[in-house]
């Protein structure tokens, strides 16, 4: 068993557990949907199973890109859910007040009042945690918490309904033949990584995730950055909130962005960046959102029933977890290793398991 | 005259890390009842052969023996069980414990299957008495400076070790006494003595020459990764030594003994007036001056860090005010401090200095680039020119600007903070114990360099455990007695380090 450089630098690049993980779930498709792969073009428009995936992955993706800096610093943010549902419930009860649904001037109000209100949450976030001290976790339950009531005051306990064409298109329309929102997710994405490595607020975030004291001895403003990370994360929350929202045409201030928070910290764990703070990487957060849109598919194009749906979805994202933990892998495939070869001197005479089940056998 | 059989042999010890080879085939035996030097220059391999012994990390090759059996541990636990003890060279405890669970962590005294605490508490006040420690073993570990946190560390292996029927075979030291004064480093020897005779093997590792003289008997010398000798330590004189662990002659080094410190101290440049802090320091009037190197002496706990940590914003002066340049500085954190051309190398560099997970360069550019603030980036060729430039100018090895800043070996880890700091060309340089762990030939050319540094203008505020050192390069030495700053004496030909030592035992300078 010899491994070349190259294969070894591919398996040691940051975005290979990733990918594989992703290419794995994508296939395991096939025999269960033969044409997953096909992409088909029908009046202008592209569909197939991978442009839904992106295109229901795209919410998921905003936060979770959002939630990976907020999670590089060392903090967490759980308020991104409900942040979606406040931006999504304002904008379409301000929207819906409008006497033209689709003048373009009420439209972008409309737009520019929700996104407000997600800023005005990553403000008090970044208040909490920077200037007050509370942690993370605590901090962001609050409007996880009251956030949820507070879209249902705005709404009045209904779903509010709106038709509007420009608000349509958002999370629901077509532009150069694809999903317009697959344009905000790139869009978004490319902003952040020019913000973050184009100037020198990645570094300082990786600072300040990775030693916090020492940061603030070599003169890095950490509470600055801090309240500044919230902020972006509650507004890709808020991009995210008006994405669902003009999807459905409706907001709902009870179900719009359920749960998001919770696939967004896998989404980024998945992509390789630690909770504890320190390195991040956009690219893997991407992949990591894909991974787990490619997740919810399958389970519906392979027939899991609808009871075990989660059962099922925890038992891949455990796998994958583990997949990406180094000594796990080490203890697997050093397993296997060892089984292969002639048992060395020093080692107890007992004849090594058979290669199959040595692995099985570590697990535990 | 038969030699007995050695209690630890490793033999043909290959160790690679990505893109490095740290070990190559290296043998190294142990006897019992012997104080054992491991010996090499900064990245020589010290570190790596003793986290492969204790199932840090995985060996790639030879093989380990422990009592003429093979052994080989998964992890540092395995080996503790079969009788090694070991303190790494990073402190790796828990600084929100109490020092007293600190060292017994793992290992707590029971009764009727719960932790007696008690005993806990009066055991491990028991332990670090018998280091001559006076400390409270109930206070959270981080409410003390390192070098007591290092003597925790001692205590809770040695514990293991002396304790009755450890069964303590082996007991390793990496760099215990890098930060220790010369007070600690005489208890210590006098407990390693004790168990040497006791029948225990020790491994110790140190970058003080003059401490292998004192207390070893053997020695291993490594270089690159390379065995290149073991020697009864009064077969070969420091000379030989040297240019085993170097080789080649090394000429220079006593070039900064005679070195004059240069006159043309300057105006001004900080001037304290009743600083302090309660807990930490009392007030104190301090001036430096451009060009100035200012010493402090002291024991341990004397206030020497906390003094420092008060003129960079590092912890906030209740009392007092400081002006650099003339103008008053809040120091209401070390952002203003910086602002005012002050920089602080601190000596933690675990805990307070490096970002382990990012890289050399980054780690090197960080003061600097918190300086601009984050819209302002050092444009790429000027901070990559900057790196390589520190890089060479310190011999940071791996010469590898994108290597992780947690992978170098210590001494290279203590190159890139100072980097970092001289980076920013600071007005005021606040070195705390800028050469721990650093090697002896590194040693010297970080002394020549503040010096040169000194004699372009530059103030410094140096700290170092070893008088000598102090004395080497300040113009004027203060010196701390229990958390005060008792005198400020002007170095000259007549200052010796018994004088300084009789200052801090009078409190007053005659
Ligand atoms: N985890 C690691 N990953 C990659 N390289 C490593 C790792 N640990 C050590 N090295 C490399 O191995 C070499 C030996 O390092 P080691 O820490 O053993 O040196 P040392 O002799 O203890 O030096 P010092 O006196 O500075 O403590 C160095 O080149 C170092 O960069
Ligand atoms: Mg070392």
């Amino acid at each position: 068993m010899t491994t070349t450089p190259r294969w070894r630098a591919l398996t040691h690049h940051h975005l290979f557990w990733p990918v594989a993980v992703l290419v794995v779930l994508l296939l395991v498709n096939i025999p269960f949907t033969p044409d997953f792969f096909s992409i088909k073009m029908t009046d202008g428009h592209l569909y197939g199973s991978l442009v839904s995936i992106v295109l229901f992955g795209s919410p998921l993706i905003l936060v979770a890109v959002g939630m990976t800096l907020v999670i590089a610093t060392g903090g967490i943010d759980l308020s991104v859910g409900a942040v979606v549902a406040i931006t999504g419930a304002l904008t379409c009860a301000h929207l819906s007040e409008q006497a033209d649904q689709n003048a373009l001037s009420g439209v972008f109000t409309a737009l520019a009042i929700g996104l407000a209100a997600a800023v005005v949450c990553g403000l008090w976030n970044g208040f909490l945690v920077a200037r007050m001290g509370i942690q993370p976790i605590i901090a962001t339950l609050i409007i996880m918490v009251a956030g949820r009531g507070v879209a249902q005051l705005i709404t009045d306990g209904q779903i509010i309904t709106v038709s509007s064409e420009p608000y349509k298109l958002i999370g629901g329309g077509y532009w150069l033949t694809l999903p317009f929102s697959i344009f905000v997710v790139l869009a978004v994405v490319a902003v952040t990584a020019l913000l973050t490595r184009r100037t020198a607020l990645g570094l300082l975030v990786e600072s300040v995730g990775g030693n916090a004291e020492a940061s603030r001895l070599v003169g890095i403003r950490s509470r600055r950055i801090k309240i500044m990370v919230y902020v972006f994360c509650a507004l890709c929350a808020g991009i995210a909130g008006l994405m669902i929202s003009s999807n459905t045409s409706a907001a709902d201030g009870n179900n719009a962005g359920l749960w998001i928070e919770l696939d967004a910290i896998l989404a980024v764990v998945i992509g390789g960046t630690a909770l504890t703070g320190g390195r991040f990487s956009i690219g893997g957060t991407v992949v990591g959102a894909l991974v787990i849109q490619t997740l919810t598919t399958t389970i519906y194009t392979i027939g899991v029933p609808t009871q075990t749906n989660l059962v099922f979805k925890a038992a891949v994202v455990i796998v994958v977890c583990l997949m990406q933990s180094p000594k796990f892998r080490a203890k697997v495939f050093g397993a296997k290793r060892a089984a292969q070869q002639p048992p060395a001197p020093a080692a107890p005479a007992d004849t090594a398991p058979t290669a199959d089940a040595a692995p099985k056998l570590e697990v535990s | 005259m038969a030699e007995p059989r050695p209690v630890l042999e490793m033999t043909g010890i290959v160790k690679e890390f990505p893109g490095v080879r740290a070990l190559s085939g290296v043998d190294f035996r142990l006897f019992p009842g012997e104080i054992h030097a491991l010996l090499g220059e900064n990245g020589a391999g010290k570190s790596t052969l003793i986290k492969v012994l204790t199932g840090v990390h995985t060996l790639d090759g030879g093989s380990i023996t422990l009592s003429g059996r093979p052994v080989r541990f998964a992890g540092p636990a395995q080996a503790q069980q079969a009788g090694i003890s070991t303190v790494y060279q990073e402190v790796n405890l828990c600084p929100n414990l109490s020092v007293a669970e600190n060292i017994f962590i793992g290992r707590e005294p029971t009764r009727f299957g719960r932790i007696d605490w008690k005993r806990l508490r009066r055991e491990a006040a028991g332990l670090v008495d018998r280091l001559g420690l006076d400390i409270d073993v109930t206070a959270p570990l981080s409410s003390y400076p390192l070098a007591v946190q290092q003597l925790v560390a001692i205590v809770r292996s040695v514990g293991t070790a002396d304790g009755e029927g450890a069964g303590t075979k082996v007991l390793v030291l990496d760099e215990p006494t890098s930060s220790l004064d010369r007070g600690e480093v005489l208890e210590l020897f006098a407990l390693m003595r004790r168990l040497r005779d006791e029948g225990v093997a020790i491994l110790f590792v140190s970058h003080f020459l003059d401490q292998i003289y004192e207390v070893c008997d053997r020695m291993t010398v490594l270089r690159n990764g390379t065995l290149v000798g073991e020697h009864m330590v009064r077969d070969l004189d420091q000379v030989g030594l040297v240019q085993l662990m170097i080789g080649k002659a090394l000429g220079q080094l006593d070039e900064l003994h005679e070195h004059q410190l240069h006159a043309d101290v300057g105006e001004p440049l900080l001037e304290a007036e009743g600083v302090g802090r309660a807990g930490g320091i009392e007030p104190f009037d301090l001036e430096i001056k451009k060009g100035e190197v200012i010493g402090l002496a002291g024991l341990l706990g004397s206030g020497r860090t906390e003094l420092a940590r008060l003129l960079f914003g590092a912890d906030q002066p209740d009392s007092g005010k400081v002006t650099v340049g003339g103008k008053e500085v809040a120091m209401s954190a070390p952002n203003d401090a910086i602002g005012a051309g002050v920089a602080f190398c601190s000596e933690n560099r675990k805990t307070e200095g490096l970002i382990p997970d990012l890289t050399v360069r980054e780690n090197i550019i960080l003061a600097l680039q918190a300086a601009r603030g984050w819209t302002r980036p050092i444009p790429t060729a000027q901070r990559d020119e900057l790196v390589a430039k520190y890089i060479a100018a310190l011999d940071i090895r791996p010469a590898n600007p994108e290597a992780r800043v947690g992978q170098l070996s210590g001494g290279n880890q203590q190159k890139v903070l100072l980097a970092r700091w001289l980076i920013t060309r600071p007005q005021l340089l606040i070195l705390d114990e800028p050469t721990r762990g650093i090697d002896i030939g590194a040693k010297a050319e970080i002394q020549k360099l503040v010096v040169s540094l000194s004699e372009e203008g530059m103030a410094v505020l140096y700290i170092a455990a070893e008088l000598e050192e102090v004395l080497r390069l300040s113009h004027t030495i203060g010196v701390l007695r229990d958390r005060k700053l008792v005198a400020r004496i002007a170095n000259g030909p007549e200052i010796t380090p018994t004088r300084i030592l009789e200052t801090i035992a009078s409190g007053e300078h005659q």
